[in-house]
This record gives structure tokens, C-alpha cells and sequence, in this order.
């Protein structure tokens, strides 16, 4: 087991700067994810993680031991890569058994280890068998067999899931987290999805740009997201220009609403996220006045899109009834949950809510 | 930085620095020193470019200039035009015998094209079986068939398979619902061919012209039997360099560079043309064969079975009279194995080194092209796009060029030291073959390995294997059935071999095809026609393994 640190990482790609200062602590057996839009730099991290792509500076460290020079093949680790990586002209067993091969342990010694994760991942009874016929699920079972059966000090996980249908993806972010947190190894798993990030992760750090926006927790992230860019890549939001005046406590958006709100900054322009489930709507003459544009039914929710008298669009979520719903082009009006909401300053770089 | 340093300097950058070597030595040198001898007047040692001069200024060398080019872009467009069409009927109607047809075309397109050249002649030369029957039947004499008819009627049957093929594997890849959907809107038959098949082939067949007419302006020993005094490049070099008494090294040198001038030119028009006109395409569900009728399915039958026949007929003409009793170049009446018996007795150790020298040259080239690829795949940089390029030379060296270039380089060792002075042994040999075909097997390697994803070597790596032990363990077992079958193709075409041979071999290293070409030129026509038999059983035998190995996949040349 190990945990990981990373100071001011730097890579380059000729003379373009892809990662640049870049800093980053990792827990003793959590499951940490890299989030972001592809193109971010979260692969490229982790294959800097993984030796695969040269370090241009910075240090790179497995507890103590500092790993930037040390060839791919020395860091002990199991990496199970997008499209499975697996030997295709070796069976399913010979597959979870390479690593423990290279390792010259003894014959009997790798046998018993082998069985064991093909048991835990379920694919023993296709030890035998060759690889190429088996399903998308069953290859990354092996994958993942394979990657732990050598005890690992890091796992490395990059976009495991993309190549299976939606229904697989489900199963197997349950195995992959069930079995994360039975073997307890510190696990870096790469991903463009937010949900699956949510559902997974211990921390998720949410990059773009090559540079970390925000590390925390799923529930942080999404309630307390550290900027704009956060808060529109995790789940759905709405952003309206405002203004937060110290002197009254008053929060007035664009639209002519105000509102009244406690917070401890000064009088300034703001930028207001608020999230579709944040709204509470209603046929009640008071609020926010909008026009339904368009409906959505979803069973459990509904999402609605309304059109505010000055133009801007809103979203807004209300949980599903039988009773309940609203028509194209009826009139209704709007509060907000004061709250859950995040202030942001002008340029949407810093959450003011988090400033204090 | 340090680190970075650090990794590049492993077993493979001493691979790199090998295999670099092995070039300078092997082919950089040979074809610098022919430069250089071209432009170096031999009795003054100084520069001048007389040779040249010599060349431009006389009709006599120009023309063979002209013949060359003549002849071998009209053997390009027939081939195109018999090979196309060859190619959708195979692949758009379901016709009886296809699959022997197919093989028939491959082997037909591997034997040595001067044993077309031989068989026509005894078919429809002055006093050839055909001609004569023609004769006695109509009373009239059929057309010549020397010269440039004759050179390019070979050129054609001999190259159309190149089409052949390379048109069959593109057609492929095109998309069935691209042919309904051509037919929804109400293009059909022959409009659909041109307006929609033609297009998506033409990066295909362009690739497949080039090493058409390549073939075409390089071969020796076709112009040579069959174009009597329709001189062609090649057969200028090699008079020019072979001919003891007026032989000018530096002519001959000056002729050769000017010959890789002109393939050079024509090798980057194509790829120039080849890149604009260049698309992927992979189908989902390929054409499939439809039942014809009427006077199609005649006509379609007649054109398929009709070329073919025409393309192995000068092969079976020559098993034929094999057994045939023969006094010289007069066959006799009655049939024996006595050419056999005499074949035997001359041959030397001509099946031995049709075995041995094509054999190591494909150990080395499969090693060679094997690392090449991985290097040039796998791990990009300066030194191994240098190594890349390099690699690509020998498409623009027709044989001819290659062997002059390696006697003279190599006949008293390197700069005349006598250092490596192998110009009549075996490994002369050796690297010629090594030197022509790696090429082409680096490219079908590199085609492999392009399809493997990197992050399953990457997989081995974080297993905890070491770079070399990835590379056997991982990348070679994954690329070897590809490997195999490319090695068996190569492996064909280096025991037909005749240009570079016929200028590298002595009576101890020469080849099969070196023998049969010294019988025809002698007139022993049946030990002749004993010898082409054994390599023709040769070929197809190898050919036959590499089908049986291949399981129908793909043939590249």
C-alpha cells in the first residue's frame, strides 16, 4: 500500500505545456479520482503516474520513495487501461498469471493466487479459455483479476468503463469499487463521466486545462463546487448575474428578484449557480415570473425549461406526479433555496461562499 | 531533462545504432560510391559530368530511355485495364471456380517474368507452336511477336495479377449499402462501376500501378529475350557494364543514377496523387456475389477464364515441353525425362542455392524488418526516422542498379581496402536480396503492428516485464501470423529473382533462375524448360503453405 504525492508535475509535449505546476496528495488506500472534459491532462497524468509517459519536471512520489526515474516495469503497479490491454494469444489464466511470472515466484505459489482472483472476479470457470470470445464485461473482470493478483502498491484505472453499454457500466462500478475497498489499495481511476466519478470516489479532483480546479469529496464537489467550471461540469446548473449588497443582506439576481441573504463579503457583482432542484416552482402568483418552454418527463423527475421575462433560460427539476404538472406556455414563478446556492465573484474563478 | 536522457539510452537506441550501420555500410555506401563514380572521369580522376553528357547527347542511349518508359506505362494502363474489371467481376458476381482462378492469378503473377518471356517465344516466336498453327490453318502470319509487342504482351500478363490484387483488397472494404445506395438513387451497371466503385478503388489501384510500372521499367530479362532490338534501360546498364571490351564504369554509373532519378520522380508523383486522393474505408458488410445471367454471365466468363488461361499458359507451355525430348533448341518427337537428366547434371548447386541464399536473406530481412518496424512505430525519433527513410531507398533502386552498385562497391572491399570483399561469394548475394525486399516486409510489419494497441504492451510493462522481454513475450508472438505469411511472399519472389542475380552470381552461387536464363540465352531449351519447372514447383508449393497458413486472408505484396 502506498500513498501518493506529486509536486509540482510539469509535462510538455515539444514546446507545449500540457501540465504545468501541478501538486496533488493522495491518500493511503482511497480511490481518488481524475475527473475532467477529455483533453483535460488526466490521462496524461496518470501515465506519468505509471511511467509510460516521460516526467519534464517535478517529483513523483510513492510513499517516500521519489519514482520519476524508475522504469514502468519497478513501480508495482496495476494499471487496467481503456481497452482492456488484454494478451490475446494467451488464455484467461496465463493473463492473471503474467505478472506473478515475471515476479519468478514459485510455480504452486502463482497457481494458488491466480485461482484466487479468478474466483474473486468471478471468471473461473473461463481460465481456459482464450480471450477473444469473451465479453466486454468478462475481459475487463480479467483485466482488473490481473492488475490485482500481483499486489500492487497503486492501481491505475484509465476510463475502465467507456467500452461497456450502460447496463455493464453499472455492474461493474460496483465490482470495481466492492473490490477497491476489500483489498483497501490506494486506486487512481481516470474518468470524463461525473456520475460514475460520484458513485465511485473517495476524492474526486476535477481538472481542466492541466490544472486541478477542486479536490474533494463527491458531496463537496456538488454542493460546494470551487468555481464556475466546477459547478457546470458536476451535474446541471443555472448561472444569473446578480448583485449581493452587504448593507441590506440583500441578494438581487438580474431578473429583478431579490432575495434576502446572509454572507460574510462585501457588497459586489456576482455570479449566482443555482441548481435546477434548487428552485421551488409553483402557479402562486410571487417570484421569479417564467414561461414553460418545454417539458421533459423522465419518471422519477421532470425537467422543465422556462423562459424569464428578461430572455434567459432557466432549468428546473421537480420531482414527478401524477397530479401535478405544468402546461407549454403556462405562466409560473419561481423561489430559490437560499441555502444550497453558491455565490460565485465576477469572473466565476472563486466560490465567495468558500473564501471565508 | 535527465531522466529523459536516461531512457533513451536502452537495448533498443544500441538497436538503432546497428541498424544504421548495416545501412551506411550496405547501401548508403554502394549507392554513394555509384554516384560518385558517375560524375568522376576515370582516367584523370577528376570531376566531369562526360557520362552524362555522353548519355543526353547520343538518340542511341536516349531512346532506350524512351523505349523503357513506353513500354512500361503502356503495360501499367493494360494491366490496370485487364485487372480491374478482373477484379469487381470476382468480387461482384458469383462465378464457378473462382477460387482456383485466384490461384492460378497469384501464381502467374510470381514466376520470373523472362520465363514468360521464353514461353511466348516458343509459342508465337518465328517458329513457335501457335505461329505456326495460325499459319497453316489461315495462311497468314500473325504479327511479330518481338520487340516492344511481344515485351509488353509479357509486362501484361505477367503484372495484371499486382492489379489484381490490390484492386480485389480494396474492393473489400467497400461498403454493400454503398452499392444499394447508389442503386436507390438509379445508377447501375457500368455508370455505378465508373461513378461510384472506381473512385473508392483509386488510392488502391494508384498504389498498385506504381509497383506495376516500377516492375515493368526495372525488368532485364524480358527486354532481353523478347525485345531483340527494342533496347530498354536496364539492358543498356547491363550491356554497358558487363561488355569486356568498350565496358565504362562510369557510363554505366551515370546511366544507373540517372535511373533512380527517374523512379524517384515517378515514386513521389505518385504519392503526391495517392495523398490527395487517399480515404479510410472499412466495411461493415462487404459485396456481396450475385448470380449473373444471359449475356452477361457470358461475357463475364469468357473475360475471367479467357485471361487467366492467357496468363498461365506460357507456365504450362513450359512444364510441357519439359518433357519433351530436345536437341537444342529443336524439340524432338516423343516424350522423356532426359531434360531432367541433363538439368540435373548442369545444375551445380543451383536448387541448393535457390534454398540457402533466399533463406538466410529472409531470416535476416524478417529480424531486420521486425525491428525496424518496432522502432519506427514504437519509438519515433531523429534516429529512427532516419532509419525509416532509409529503408524506403530500395523502392527507387531497380535491380540492375542495385547489383552494379554493389560489385563495384564491394569487389575490392570497402574504398577498395579489402575490407568485406564479397563480390563473389554468397553473401553478396545475400545482401542484395536482404537490401530489395526489406521494403516491403517492413511495410506489411509496420501495417501489423500499427493494428496492435500500444497500451497492451504497456500492460506487460506494468506487469513488471522488461522492455526485451515485452517485446518477445508480447509484440513478436502477436505479430506473427502476419509475419509468416508476409515471409512466404517474400520468400517467393526472392527464389524467382533474376536482375541482381544475374549480375552477382558466379557458377558456385548461381540460382535457379540464374541456370534457366544461361540454358534459354545457350538454347538448351529443354534443360531450360526442366529448370523453370522445378522453381515453378518450388513456387507453388511455397505458395500453396503460405495459403494453408494465411487461411484466405489477404495477400500484400
Amino acid at each position: 500500500m502506498s500513498k501518493i504525492k506529486i509536486e509540482k508535475a510539469l509535462k510538455k509535449y515539444g514546446d507545449h505545456t500540457v501540465i504545468s505546476s501541478l501538486d496533488l496528495d493522495i491518500r493511503d488506500g482511497e480511490l481518488f479520482t481524475l475527473l475532467g472534459p477529455s483533453g483535460c491532462g488526466k490521462t496524461t497524468l496518470l501515465r506519468m503516474i505509471a511511467g509510460f509517459n516521460s516526467i519534464e519536471g517535478g517529483d513523483f512520489y510513492f510513499n517516500d520513495q521519489r519514482i520519476n526515474d524508475m522504469e514502468p516495469s519497478m513501480r508495482n503497479i496495476g494499471m487496467v487501461f481503456q481497452n482492456y490491454a488484454i494478451f490475446p494469444h494467451m488464455s484467461v489464466r496465463q493473463n492473471v498469471e503474467f505478472g506473478l511470472k515475471q515476479r519468478k515466484m514459485d510455480r504452486k505459489e502463482i497457481t494458488e493466487r491466480a485461482d484466487r482472483f479468478l474466483k474473486l472476479m468471478q471468471i473461473e470457470e473461463y481460465a481456459d479459455r482464450m480471450p477473444e470470445n469473451l465479453s466486454g464485461g468478462q475481459q475487463q473482470r480479467i483485466a482488473l483479476a490481473r492488475a490485482l493478483v500481483i499486489e500492487p502498491d497503486v492501481l491505475l484505472m484509465d476510463e475502465p468503463l467507456s467500452n461497456l453499454d450502460a447496463k455493464l457500466r453499472l455492474e461493474m462500478r460496483e465490482v470495481i469499487r466492492t473490490i477497491q475497498k476489500n483489498v483497501g489499495i490506494t486506486t487512481v481511476y481516470v474518468t470524463h463521466d461525473q456520475e460514475e466519478a460520484m458513485a465511485i470516489s473517495d476524492t474526486i479532483a476535477v481538472m481542466n486545462h492541466g490544472v486541478l480546479q477542486q479536490i474533494a469529496s463527491p458531496k463537496e464537489i456538488y454542493h460546494r463546487p470551487s468555481n464556475v467550471f466546477v459547478a457546470t461540469f458536476i451535474g446541471r446548473v443555472n448561472i444569473m448575474d446578480g448583485r449581493y449588497d452587504h448593507e441590506s443582506r440583500i441578494l438581487r439576481l438580474e431578473g429583478g428578484y431579490e432575495m434576502a441573504y446572509e454572507a460574510g463579503f462585501d457588497s459586489q457583482k456576482v455570479l449566482v449557480a443555482i441548481r435546477p432542484e434548487e428552485f421551488e416552482m409553483s402557479q402562486k402568483v410571487g417570484g421569479l415570473h417564467g414561461v414553460v418552454e418545454d417539458a421533459v418527463f423522465l419518471g422519477l423527475n421532470t425537467h422543465y425549461h422556462l423562459r424569464l421575462d428578461n430572455g434567459e433560460r432557466v432549468e428546473v427539476i421537480k420531482v414527478s406526479s401524477m397530479e401535478e404538472s405544468y402546461m407549454l406556455g403556462e405562466d409560473v414563478y419561481l423561489k430559490i433555496l437560499s441555502e444550497k446556492i453558491n455565490l460565485f465573484n465576477e469572473d466565476g474563478s472563486v466560490n465567495l461562499l468558500m473564501s471565508i | 531533462m535527465k531522466a529523459f536522457a536516461k531512457r533513451r539510452l536502452d537495448s533498443w537506441a544500441l538497436i538503432t545504432i546497428i541498424l544504421l550501420l548495416l545501412y551506411l555500410v550496405f547501401m548508403v555506401y554502394p549507392v554513394g560510391n555509384l554516384l560518385i563514380q558517375s560524375v568522376i572521369d576515370k582516367a584523370t580522376q577528376t570531376f566531369s559530368l562526360d557520362s552524362f553528357i555522353k548519355f543526353f547527347s547520343k538518340p542511341y542511349y536516349l531512346s532506350t530511355l524512351f523505349n523503357s518508359f513506353k513500354v512500361s506505362i503502356s503495360a501499367t494502363l493494360l494491366a490496370l485495364l485487364v485487372g480491374t474489371p478482373l477484379a469487381y467481376f470476382f468480387t461482384a458476381y458469383r462465378i464457378k471456380g473462382a477460387k482456383v482462378l485466384r490461384i492460378l492469378i497469384i501464381i502467374a503473377s510470381m514466376s520470373a517474368p523472362f520465363i514468360g518471356a521464353y514461353s511466348w517465344i516458343l509459342l508465337l516466336g518465328r517458329n513457335g507452336v501457335l505461329t505456326q498453327l495460325i499459319y497453316s490453318i489461315s495462311g497468314i502470319m500473325p504479327p511479330d511477336i518481338y520487340g516492344f509487342t511481344g515485351i509488353l504482351l509479357v509486362f501484361t500478363l505477367q503484372l495484371f495479377p499486382l492489379i489484381f490484387l490490390y484492386a480485389s483488397g480494396a474492393l473489400k472494404n467497400v461498403d454493400h449499402s454503398l452499392m444499394e445506395a447508389s442503386e436507390n438513387m438509379g445508377c447501375i451497371g457500368i455508370k455505378r462501376f465508373v461513378k461510384v466503385v472506381l473512385p473508392l478503388i483509386t488510392p488502391s489501384l494508384l498504389a498498385g500501378a506504381l509497383l506495376v510500372f516500377m516492375r515493368a521499367l526495372a525488368d532485364f530479362g524480358t527486354p532481353m529475350l523478347i525485345g531483340e532490338g527494342y533496347r530498354t534501360f536496364p539492358v543498356l546498364i547491363f550491356n554497358e557494364f558487363l561488355s569486356e571490351v568498350g565496358g565504362d564504369d562510369s557510363f554505366a554509373a551515370a546511366i544507373a543514377v540517372v535511373a533512380i532519378l527517374i523512379t524517384t520522380a515517378v515514386f513521389l508523383v505518385q504519392k503526391i496523387i495517392a495523398r490527395k486522393k487517399s480515404f479510410t474505408m472499412n466495411a461493415l458488410h462487404p459485396m456481396t456475389p450475385k448470380e449473373l445471367k444471359g449475356i452477361k454471365k457470358v461475357f463475364v466468363y469468357l473475360f475471367s477464364y479467357g485471361v487467366v488461361g492467357l496468363a498461365v499458359m506460357p507456365q504450362c507451355y513450359v512444364i510441357y515441353t519439359s518433357f519433351i525430348n530436345t536437341k537444342g533448341m529443336v524439340f524432338q518427337s516423343g516424350y522423356s525425362l532426359d531434360s531432367y537428366i541433363s538439368a540435373f547434371e548442369t545444375l551445380g548447386n543451383s536448387i541448393q542455392n535457390t534454398i540457402l541464399i533466399p533463406g538466410i536473406s529472409l531470416v535476416i530481412i524478417i529480424l531486420m524488418a521486425v525491428l525496424i518496424a518496432y522502432l519506427s512505430v514504437r519509438r519515433r525519433n531523429a534516429a529512427t526516422s532516419l532509419l525509416d527513410i532509409l529503408s524506403m531507398i530500395p523502392y527507387i533502386v531497380p535491380g540492375t542498379v542495385a547489383g552494379i552498385a554493389l560489385l563495384s562497391a564491394f569487389n575490392s572491399g570497402i574504398f577498395g581496402s579489402g575490407v568485406l570483399a564479397i563480390s563473389a561469394t554468397m553473401s553478396i548475394m545475400v545482401v542484395a536480396l536482404v537490401i530489395r525486399r526489406l521494403p516491403y516486409t517492413i511495410r506489411s510489419s509496420v501495417a501489423i503492428l500499427s493494428q496492435i494497441p500500444i497500451s497492451i504492451e504497456e500492460a506487460a510493462l506494468s506487469l513488471g516485464a522488461s522492455k526485451m522481454k515485452t517485446f518477445f513475450k508480447i509484440t513478436i508472438p502477436m505479430m506473427a501470423s502476419g509475419i509468416i505469411s508476409g515471409a512466404i511472399l517474400s520468400w517467393v519472389t526472392m527464389i524467382s529473382e533474376l536482375s541482381t542475380a544475374i549480375l552477382l552470381s558466379t557458377y558456385k552461387t548461381q540460382t535457379l533462375s540464374v541456370a534457366t536464363y544461361t540454358e534459354v540465352i545457350r538454347g538448351n531449351y529443354g534443360v531450360a524448360a526442366a529448370l523453370s519447372t522445378i522453381l515453378t514447383v518450388l513456387t507453388v508449393i511455397s505458395l500453396l503453405i503460405f495459403m494453408k497458413l494465411s487461411k484466405g486472408e489477404d495477400l500484400s505484396i
